[in-house]
Order: structure tokens, then C-alpha cells, then sequence
């Protein structure tokens, strides 16, 4: 193996979190930093040929090379698990940026008992009404703690929208259920494409409160405080599985690269696919990587950083038996445990007289409601807990992916009559969605595979996943409420939500997966302390959204670029003066 | 190395342009001349790309709301898709074993989609022979088959994509359904047009971007 020159910090994973960790300590601190991304290279200039739905929206470009690794799935222990042999429900990127270059840029803030929910659900129904295998836990964090950091990660990314709570005062045209903010979005709201006025229109009509989605694909030309500008958006229509080509997407190539670029401290080197943490007598010793020669490399470095996604930092702790792997027998162990994705459904499809010009949009250029989100309506005689919100999005849609849907009445899939009602619909469908919380269970949970492998011959992740009552009732409540909009906006046909049955690898839901190296208050309930530090291995950090408890509903990138500027302040002004436990 | 096949159609018989009469009827004027176009197969034999021509054009056909599958030149698409990479499923995890799954675990099948269309071609011998009608009732008949569902979405696919791709030729598909394809901006447009059709003329992405683009994996 060979031997590389030590750095002061290496960083596995050059997505949000792993090169937002790299420019905090370049730019703010001496010390060497590598970050390790084992995709290639992208620059802001590659995307300009990417308005390809073939190449990007359907062969998916910009992810992680399934052929080379993926992941195994299953319902439960008694199921055997199979690969996922091509993408369905969730979307990894690859290469420098990460998903961060293909993501839609909604950026949410989790609502304040989001971060406390064990405890606020028992204080108000009891701990009867919590659902017998969950695996709930508070976050160790509060939001009022976060709130700064939610403030920073905002400006940076210069994310639109309207405040609905500014320090305590409720604002009309905001999310008025939204935690208090220290200050009002870094730019204003998007335009409103035609579907998200009549959603805005109609769900105002029936007293709810609708406001424009806080949106990464910014509104108009800013300057972060780092000095980087971006453009305004362009509704052109290619984000989500795109990358910006005029960069009004906060995306880490065009948001934290700039700064990156100046500093001769912070070094990326691509193709590097890391396979172990090396670890001895509680002290993280650096990481063994192959390189794109396929030669294995050991990197020594002071301070560790996981930031390669959710399921990869869950997998690297397992591969290099890094703590005690989560059992959900005998609930012993934390590594792998609290798996949650999103709930995410189409709550209604809805059927207009009226073109709705659908090809013009954003990835976050819409409005939501958050009346049915968390606690802000009681769940006392409901069959389930939390919610979430119901929104539509106009992000632009393509043909090849779009074209097809019929209503009900419509019996045929191809032949003279299908395509008739396709023609007819193309552009006159309207998505009524629904993102909402997933609670975590015992049985859901990360681990190794004992029988597939990657190209290197490791272990694949395992997850066991499925659907509980809770989600499955929510969703149908959920999408009886988007029928009640959809008709109100003045659909003529509506489909609803066919319902979640079993967790399914080849619907689409989100790359919103969360959990495996969770964050909490104790050391025998959680991987990482409230500053994202290993409880054991002190010197090593994992950043990113597998430090989520569970899903309160929204998107996550937001909150877990917030918690990675708390773990680098942390770093940066007490770890490195005194090294060892930050709590 | 096998005997290259080419398949040979009137030039008129795809692309042109879209005009809707009075009542809303769409019409296809065709490219004008008389010349025919040969177009070199990379997958198929001659005999095969008609047969999934075939197949194709009764999934998507051509009729009174407009041209369908052979206009755009779906076959091509789809002969070109099952000569590159991902005909070979080099964007698929294809390590063994490969055990039967729950339809929520996705598709287990060892078969590349390159064969699982020889499979299908064999399941439509003779198809060419057939009228209209049994046509159609011979695809009912392997509706729930991989084939054709792969057929149905490469259908859909062809007629839709960037030409660059080898479908959606003369940008015909996007026409037919008011789809601009690629374009800068939009910024002025979005809340210009509540409730009406904005149909600004198609364009194909190196027509945009003044150069041709290479698709992704394509060998030189």
C-alpha cells in the first residue's frame, strides 16, 4: 500500500458538507486539508451541453455509477435482501459537488419540535400514542440553537422565499408555522409559474396558508458573504438530475469551489474511492483509498470528516468496525440504526381545461402549505402522528418522462386512444404533492450485506425498509386534502394518490435518505454527539443527513449544511485549541 | 463481423413540419424532394428494425391527432440506445446472483435489454404479416412481458428525445406536443402567459447551442 505525505484534515466526500467543511477550514484556519471524492471533476462550464433529458434526466449523468457499487434491499428480517439493480426511489450523486449539483434547491428549515419530537409527542398525546416499534429520538439540538446556523447556510446559498415568522411576528405570504427567524430570506421569492398560482389561488380560497418554496435556484443576481456571485434563475427547466449552466442554483461547484480555488491549503483529489477509516486505541489514524490507477493508498490525517452521503458514511463505519453495529433484535448498537426516507407522493393528479405551459419552471419555483405539517393541527382522533407539506412544483417538465398520463377513465396504455388523451393532457396534467415525515422503527435499519459485493469485493449496505400504518394513513389523508385543492383550482378529472402499499426501489420518491449515524444527546442512542464528533473516536467527524434521527418531512440539505457549520465553528474555535470531546 | 444492414425509408416519410388546419387538426407537411435515406443499423438487421418499427408504430401510431412512431424515426432511437452501453447494461449493477425478487426489489434479470429484444423479436415473428387488428391483439397478448414494456417506454422515448439521439426526427415529436425543447431562458415568459398556450418554435440542442453535442458513452 502506499504511504502518503500526512494532512492536518482529510475529508471523504466532495458534496454540501464535505467541501463547505473544507472551505470553513481553509479559509478560516491553517491546516491542510484534502477532500477525497472518488467522481471526477465538474465545472460550472459542462452543463451548458446538459439540457439533455436522454443523457441526464433518464441515464442519470450526474449519479454514482450503479454498475460499480449499490445497495441491497429488503422489507424486513425475515425477507432476503436483493440488489437494487437500477435506480428507482432515491438518486446518489457523484463527483465533485455531489448530489448538491443535481438537487431541486429546496431549502427548508425542520420546524422547532422537529428536533425534540419524543418528547413534545409524549407531552401532548401520551406515549400510548406513539407507534409500537418506533425508534424515535430527539436530536440532542435544539432549533434555537440551529436557528444561526440555518441563518448562515441561507445567505450562503442566497436562498429565496418570504419569512412567515420573523423573531416571533407571523407574516402573511410567508409559512407562518415556520420556527421564529433572526432574518428575512436572502433574496425574494421566485416568479410563480401558472399550476403554483392557481395551487396559491385556490388552497387560500379554502383558508389555508400558501407560500412560495424556499428555493436554491435564487430569484435575482446576489453576492454571498464570501464574495461570490451568482445569477438570478432562468426557468429554463433543467435542474433536479441537471446541473445549473448560468449557476443561479446554489450548487458546491458554483458556490464554495470560487472560494476554494484561492486557497492553496485545500486540495481535491478525484477518483479517489475510500474503502476504510483507519482506526487504532480510539484515535482515527487516516483513510486507505484506491486511486484511479486502482493502486491502494493509505492518507494519514490529524482529523477525519465523513461527508460521503448517508449511506456511505453508514457503510465506511461498518466496513472499518468503527463502533458497535446497530441490532434490531436485541437493540443493542447504534451504527446503521434509524434508516427513514421521505414520504413523497403524487397526492393528486389533476386534469385542466387549460394549458399550463409546464415545460417553464425551477426546481423550487412553487408554493406549499404547511397547515397539515407536524403539530400544527392536532392528531387526536387521526390513526396517525405528524405530516408534513402539500405543495406543487413547477420544475420543468420533460417529455420523455411526463408524456403518457391519462385519467382514470383512460383504460389503454398505447394504441390511437391512449395517445389521443396523452395529446391531450400533455401539458394540461398538474401534480398536486405531498412530502411528509418518516418515523423511525426499530426494524428499519442499515447493515452489511453478507452476500453482494462492489467492484473492490466490499460488502454492499443493506437496508431493511418498509412502510408502517403511520405513513400509509398519513398519505391517504394527504392526498384526500390535495383532491379537495385540485378540484378547487378547477380540475375537471383528478386521480388521487393510489395509496403506499410496501417500500418500493423503483418509484421515485426523494434522495432524501436519512439515518445510520445518528446524532443524540447519549452515547448509547446515537453514533455522534451534537456536534457531529464520534463518541469514541474523537477525532473523527460524519457529516451530512445520516446524522438525522429520523425525517421531519422537508428537504434535508439545508439542515445538514446548518449542523456542518456548527461542527466547523466547533472545530475551528475549541477542538483545535483543546483536542477531545466538544461536549 | 456481421453484414452491415441499413435501413432505407423515403425522406418524406419522417420529420417535416407540424401546421394545424382551421378545425385543429394537425397536418404533417413532409420535406420536400423524393430522395430516401439510408440509414446505417448498428443493432438490428433490416428485417428487425422493421419488425420493431412495426411494433412501435401500432404502440405510438400515426394517425388523425397527428404522426407517431415512424415519422420520428423511433426504431432508430432504439437501435442506436441497444448498440451503445446501455444495451450492453453498463448502467445496471449486473453481479451474480441473480435470484428471483418482490416486484418493490425492481428488475432481477440477468437478460440485457439488447437481450431481451432478441427475445422479443421472437416473440413477434411473422408481425409484419398481420393487419392492424391482429397486430394489436398479438402485443395484448405480451403486454405484461419485459419486452414490451421496455418497447413502450423506448417508444416513448424515441418520439421525444433530443434528435441527436437518433428519435424525434425534424423534431417532430416535439411539435406534436408544443415541447420547445432546451432554451435558455424563460425568465420573461413564466407569469406572461397564465392560462394560454406559449408555444415558442422548437429547437434541438446543438441547433441552441450552435455545435453538435456527443451523447453520453457514445463510442467514437
Amino acid at each position: 500500500m502506499k504511504r502518503l505525505p500526512p494532512v492536518d484534515a482529510v475529508i471523504v466526500g466532495g458534496g454540501w458538507n464535505g467541501l463547505l467543511m473544507a472551505k470553513e477550514l481553509g479559509a478560516r484556519t491553517g491546516l491542510s486539508v484534502l477532500v477525497l471524492e472518488r467522481g471526477e471533476p465538474r465545472r460550472m462550464q459542462d452543463y451548458v451541453e446538459g439540457m439533455d433529458e436522454l443523457d441526464y434526466g433518464i441515464r442519470l449523468r450526474l449519479m454514482q455509477d450503479i454498475s460499480q457499487e449499490t445497495v441491497t434491499f429488503r422489507h424486513s428480517l425475515r425477507h432476503s435482501a436483493l440488489p437494487v439493480r437500477q435506480y428507482g426511489s432515491f438518486l446518489p450523486g457523484s463527483g465533485v459537488g455531489g448530489a448538491g449539483e443535481h438537487w431541486s434547491g429546496i431549502s427548508y428549515r425542520y420546524p422547532p419540535d422537529s428536533f425534540e419530537l419524543l418528547s413534545r409527542t409524549i407531552e401532548r398525546y401520551g406515549a400510548g400514542r406513539l407507534p409500537e416499534d418506533h425508534s424515535i429520538q430527539d436530536w440532542g439540538v435544539s432549533y434555537d440553537e440551529l436557528e444561526p446556523y440555518y441563518a448562515r447556510a441561507e445567505r450562503m446559498m442566497g436562498i429565496s422565499g418570504k419569512a412567515g415568522n420573523l423573531r416571533g411576528r407571523k407574516i402573511d405570504g410567508g409559512n407562518i408555522f415556520e420556527g421564529p427567524r433572526s432574518t428575512e430570506y436572502p433574496t425574494p421569492p421566485m416568479k410563480v409559474p401558472y399550476l403554483a398560482a392557481l395551487f396559491r389561488d385556490a388552497s387560500r380560497r379554502l383558508g389555508y396558508h400558501p407560500y412560495p418554496l424556499p428555493a436554491a435556484t435564487i430569484s435575482q443576481p446576489y453576492r454571498n458573504p464570501d464574495g461570490v456571485i451568482r445569477a438570478g434563475c432562468a426557468y429554463c427547466g433543467y435542474c433536479e438530475r441537471f446541473g445549473c449552466m448560468v449557476g443561479a442554483k446554489a450548487q458546491p461547484t458554483n458556490t464554495l469551489l470560487p472560494v476554494l480555488g484561492r486557497r492553496s491549503n485545500v486540495r481535491i483529489q478525484t477518483g479517489a474511492w475510500v474503502r476504510r477509516i483507519l482506526v487504532s486505541a480510539n484515535r482515527a489514524k487516516g483513510v486507505t483509498y484506491m486511486d484511479q490507477q486502482g493502486e491502494e493508498c493509505f492518507q494519514p490525517a490529524d482529523l477525519v470528516f465523513l461527508a460521503s452521503w448517508t449511506l456511505n458514511n453508514t457503510r465506511l463505519l461498518l466496513l472499518s468496525s468503527v463502533g458497535e453495529p446497530y441490532d434490531p433484535e436485541t437493540g443493542r448498537g447504534t451504527v446503521g440504526k434509524n434508516l427513514t426516507h421521505q414520504i413523497s407522493i403524487p397526492a393528486a393528479m389533476a386534469f385542466f381545461d387549460k394549458p399550463l405551459n409546464r415545460f417553464m419552471g425551477a426546481g423550487s419555483a412553487g408554493i406549499a402549505i404547511n397547515d397539515f405539517d407536524g403539530d400544527v393541527f392536532d392528531h387526536s382522533g387521526l390513526n396517525f402522528l405528524r405530516g408534513g407539506s402539500i405543495y406543487t412544483v413547477c420544475y420543468g417538465f420533460r417529455p420523455m418522462a411526463n408524456f403518457g398520463v391519462v385519467p382514470e377513465r383512460v383504460r389503454s396504455r398505447w394504441g390511437s386512444e391512449w395517445k389521443k388523451e396523452a395529446l391531450r393532457y400533455y401539458d394540461r396534467t398538474g401534480r398536486i404533492s405531498f412530502y411528509g415525515e418518516h418515523l423511525a422503527y426499530k426494524g428499519n435499519y442499515m447493515s452489511l450485506d453478507p452476500k453482494y459485493k462492489d467492484r473492490y469485493g466490499d460488502p454492499l449496505l443493506r437496508l431493511t425498509l418498509d412502510w408502517r400504518d403511520n405513513e400509509r394513513n398519513m398519505a391517504a389523508f394527504m392526498a384526500s386534502k390535495a383532491v379537495e385543492i385540485a378540484r378547487e383550482m378547477g380540475a375537471g378529472e383528478i386521480t388521487p394518490f393510489a395509496g403506499l402499499k410496501r417500500y418500493d426501489v423503483t418509484r421515485y420518491q426523494s434522495t432524501h435518505i436519512q439515518g445510520g449515524t445518528i446524532i443524540g444527546a447519549h452515547e448509547t442512542q446515537s453514533v455522534v454527539n451534537m456536534y457531529l464528533q464520534h463518541w469514541r473516536v474523537l477525532n473523527l467527524f460524519v457529516l451530512g443527513a445520516s446524522a438525522f434521527p429520523q425525517n421531519p418531512s422537508g428537504n434535508p440539505t439545508l439542515t445538514a449544511v446548518a449542523l456542518t457549520y456548527r461542527t466547523a465553528d466547533a472545530v475551528i474555535d475549541r477542538y483545535l485549541r483543546h483536542p477531545g470531546a466538544l461536549i | 463481423m456481421r453484414r452491415r444492414h441499413f435501413l432505407t425509408v423515403a425522406a418524406s416519410s419522417v420529420g417535416g413540419l407540424l401546421v394545424y388546419s382551421l378545425d385543429g387538426k394537425p397536418q404533417r407537411i413532409p420535406a420536400a424532394g423524393s430522395s430516401t435515406i439510408r440509414v446505417p443499423l448498428r443493432f438490428f438487421t433490416e428485417p428487425e428494425a422493421r419488425v420493431i418499427a412495426a411494433a412501435a408504430a401500432r404502440i405510438f401510431p400515426s394517425d388523425e391527432t397527428g404522426p407517431g412512431a415512424n415519422e420520428a424515426g423511433v426504431v432508430i432511437y432504439i437501435d442506436r440506445q441497444l448498440a451503445g452501453p446501455y444495451g450492453r447494461d453498463r448502467y445496471r449493477y449486473t453481479q451474480p446472483p441473480f435470484e428471483e425478487g418482490l416486484p418493490e426489489q425492481g428488475y432481477q434479470g440477468r437478460a440485457t435489454p439488447r437481450e431481451i429484444y432478441r427475445e422479443g423479436l421472437r416473440l413477434l415473428r411473422g408481425f409484419r404479416d398481420l393487419g392492424a387488428a391482429a397486430q394489436d391483439s398479438r402485443l395484448h397478448s405480451i403486454e405484461n412481458t419485459v419486452f414490451f414494456q421496455l418497447l413502450r417506454t423506448h417508444t416513448i422515448e424515441g418520439m421525444f428525445c433530443d434528435p441527436m439521439h437518433g428519435g424525434n426526427a425534424g423534431l417532430i415529436g416535439w411539435q406534436l406536443i408544443g415541447f420547445p425543447g432546451p432554451r435558455m431562458s424563460y425568465a420573461e415568459d413564466v407569469e406572461r402567459y397564465y392560462g394560454r398556450a406559449y408555444r415558442p418554435k422548437p429547437q434541438s440542442l446543438e441547433q441552441i447551442l450552435g455545435r453538435p453535442v456527443k451523447p453520453f458513452g457514445e463510442e467514437p
